[in-house]
């Protein structure tokens, strides 16, 4: 860690930061996930289906587990779980007058056996606790190069899909009867969607941990869609959040020596509760 | 001149159950026509079989000599829903221009010409004040211009709407059912729209399509709202009553006890 603690020189601070290749990729890696998770979250939280990001980002565990296990790699256990989850609540369908009641009984109950498989798993392999710490809140500080060429290709790959498909996901999204009607294949775009975002949150996990992928998939979209119900702004203003809170997560975690996976969680929420209150008492005010 | 709408010995089975069946129908162009009947009647899965959402299992139907397909143009949906989520954060204004071209792939790029379609179609429903709040905040008659909108957006020349006067106060259910008999008469917009109550709408309506006992019978409001005609068509007693204030009641109505997927 550095020295000299960070002074109100910006440049000097920002060249501090990067004197470091582990800080360099760090910086990189999370610039990556950022731009990838706020656009991604975008639809997940218009969709409602924050609960299905958080089952998608954890229940990789047991597969990363089982891979270790088997002696195969654990990014294959993880794509496998994460697709085959996201498959299984895309199969059920989501009924929106029902209030997606079926759809989150659905998730919590794979969620709940995952972890349970992964609890096995690891005792299995009578593995320690280290690997699941890794799993669970990343090591974002410990990136190679090989890393960041892996979560660069997943990036791109996931937001070109969400690009080519994006306003028929919209349509689908806010009104589904009306989207079937016009032609856009609504069932199918769900799927696609669920598959798109759990492969590539199966992916970047290993690399940054499901704490900051949660994390940076729910708060910078809800606090943006609190904030303006333009669709494009609302993406923009998404990734912008979430660039915003990694780059100051990472910068504070190496002044400070504070876990990353908390900086950034706690400045998203700190971001999002302020946003709630503003609007609250903004509704206070019209309605009074 | 072709028929707006044509059915022909059309039939619709749902989960293995004979919705109805042996329907012939002829909409013409320009026509504003009821859709009544009970509940779990059929009449949303009419709508939906001239929208090719739901297939005819048997019978043809076409719209504007074609046969009907999901992403026709000319023919616009407004489904039955109760509201949407207050939560639901999209401008008003943004849910109309997909209907214009939500259903494309890639990305949507400014289009000057497409603004102005969206722009002129708002203010034909009278939604320009508040086309860009969100749409959850909006209230149920100003939601409903905007889904009317949607509708006519893409060009539409027959709109299929779906209970639109459901969950709207009586000042609101007159002024959305002006609304659609103006677009009606002065655009030759052909309305299809599905009501549970007659009342609001029976001095702006052609003709009466009544869904019940697995038939459809249609004509002219006050040949199809009598006595004879329901009891035979429900095979069950039925009577019409006239009130003094020239309101109909259809009274002893069969409601079955089974719920229709389409009629929650």
């Amino acid at each position: 860690m550095p020295d000299q603690g960070p002074s109100w020189d910006v440049v000097a601070d920002v060249q501090l930061l990067l004197q470091f290749h582990f800080m360099q990729n760090a910086l990189l890696a999370g610039t990556l996930v950022a731009l990838l998770a706020g656009v991604a979250g975008y639809f997940v939280v218009l969709r409602g289906q924050s609960f299905a990001a958080h089952m998608l980002s954890q229940v990789g565990f047991p597969g990363a587990a089982a891979g270790v296990l088997i002696h195969a790699s654990p990014v294959l256990g993880l794509i496998v779980f994460c697709a085959g989850a996201a498959l299984g609540i895309g199969a059920l369908g989501r009924e929106v007058d029902a209030g997606h009641r079926r759809e989150s009984a659905a998730i919590g109950s794979i969620l709940a056996f995952s972890l349970g498989l992964g609890f096995l798993f690891v005792r299995l392999y009578g593995g320690s606790a280290q690997g699941i710490y890794a799993f669970l809140f990343g090591s974002i500080l410990g990136i190679t190069d090989s890393d960041v060429e892996l979560t660069l290709a997943v990036a791109l790959t996931t937001m070109a899909s969400l690009a080519a498909v994006g306003r028929p996901l919209v349509f689908a999204s806010v009104d589904p009867d009306v989207a079937q009607a016009r032609g856009v294949p609504v069932r199918l775009l769900s799927l696609a969607f669920l598959l798109v975002l759990a492969l590539s949150v199966a992916i970047t996990v290993q690399i940054v941990g499901t704490l900051l992928i949660f994390a940076l998939l729910v708060a910078p979209a809800a606090s943006a869609l609190q904030l303006t119900a333009r669709v494009g702004r609302g993406i923009a203003l998404s990734v912008a959040l979430a660039l915003a809170f990694t780059w100051l997560g990472l910068s504070l975690a190496y002044f400070t020596n504070l876990p990353v996976g908390f900086l950034i969680t706690s400045l998203a929420f700190a971001f999002y509760v302020a946003v709630r209150i503003v609007k609250a008492r903004s509704a206070m005010v019209a309605w009074s | 001149m072709l028929p707006a709408l044509e059915l022909e010995n059309a039939a619709v089975r749902l989960g293995g159950r004979l919705v109805w069946s042996r329907v012939g129908l002829i909409v013409t162009e320009g026509e504003f026509v009821a859709i009544l009947g009970p509940n779990g009647a059929g009449k949303s899965t009419l709508l939906k079989s001239l929208l090719g959402v739901v297939p005819l299992s048997e019978g043809t139907a076409t719209v504007f000599g074609s046969p009907v397909r999901r992403g026709n143009d000319e023919v616009g949906y407004l489904p039955q829903r109760r509201r949407f989520d207050p939560d639901l954060r999209i401008r008003a204004v943004d849910l109309v221009r997909l209907g214009l071209d939500g259903e494309r792939w890639g990305l949507s790029l400014p289009s000057a010409a497409k603004s102005k379609r969206v722009a002129e179609t708002v203010e034909l429903v009278g939604a320009t004040a508040y086309q860009n709040r969100p749409i959850g905040d909006l209230s149920g008659g100003e939601q409903q211009r905007i889904l009317i909108a949607q509708a006519l957006v893409s060009g539409a020349r027959m709109l299929a709407l779906d209970e639109p006067l459901e969950s709207l106060d009586l000042s609101n259910q007159q002024a959305i059912s002006e609304l659609i008999r103006g677009i009606c008469r002065a655009r030759g917009v052909t309305v299809l729209l599905v009501a549970h109550d007659v009342n609001p709408i029976l001095p702006f309506i052609d003709r009466v399509v009544y869904v019940a006992g697995g038939r459809v019978l249609s004509g002219k409001p006050e040949d199809v709202i009598r006595t004879e005609t329901l009891t035979a068509l429900y095979g069950t007693p039925v009577e019409v009553l006239h009130t003094s204030d020239g309101r109909i009641v259809v009274v002893g109505q069969y409601e079955p006890v089974t719920h229709h997927p389409d009629d929650h």
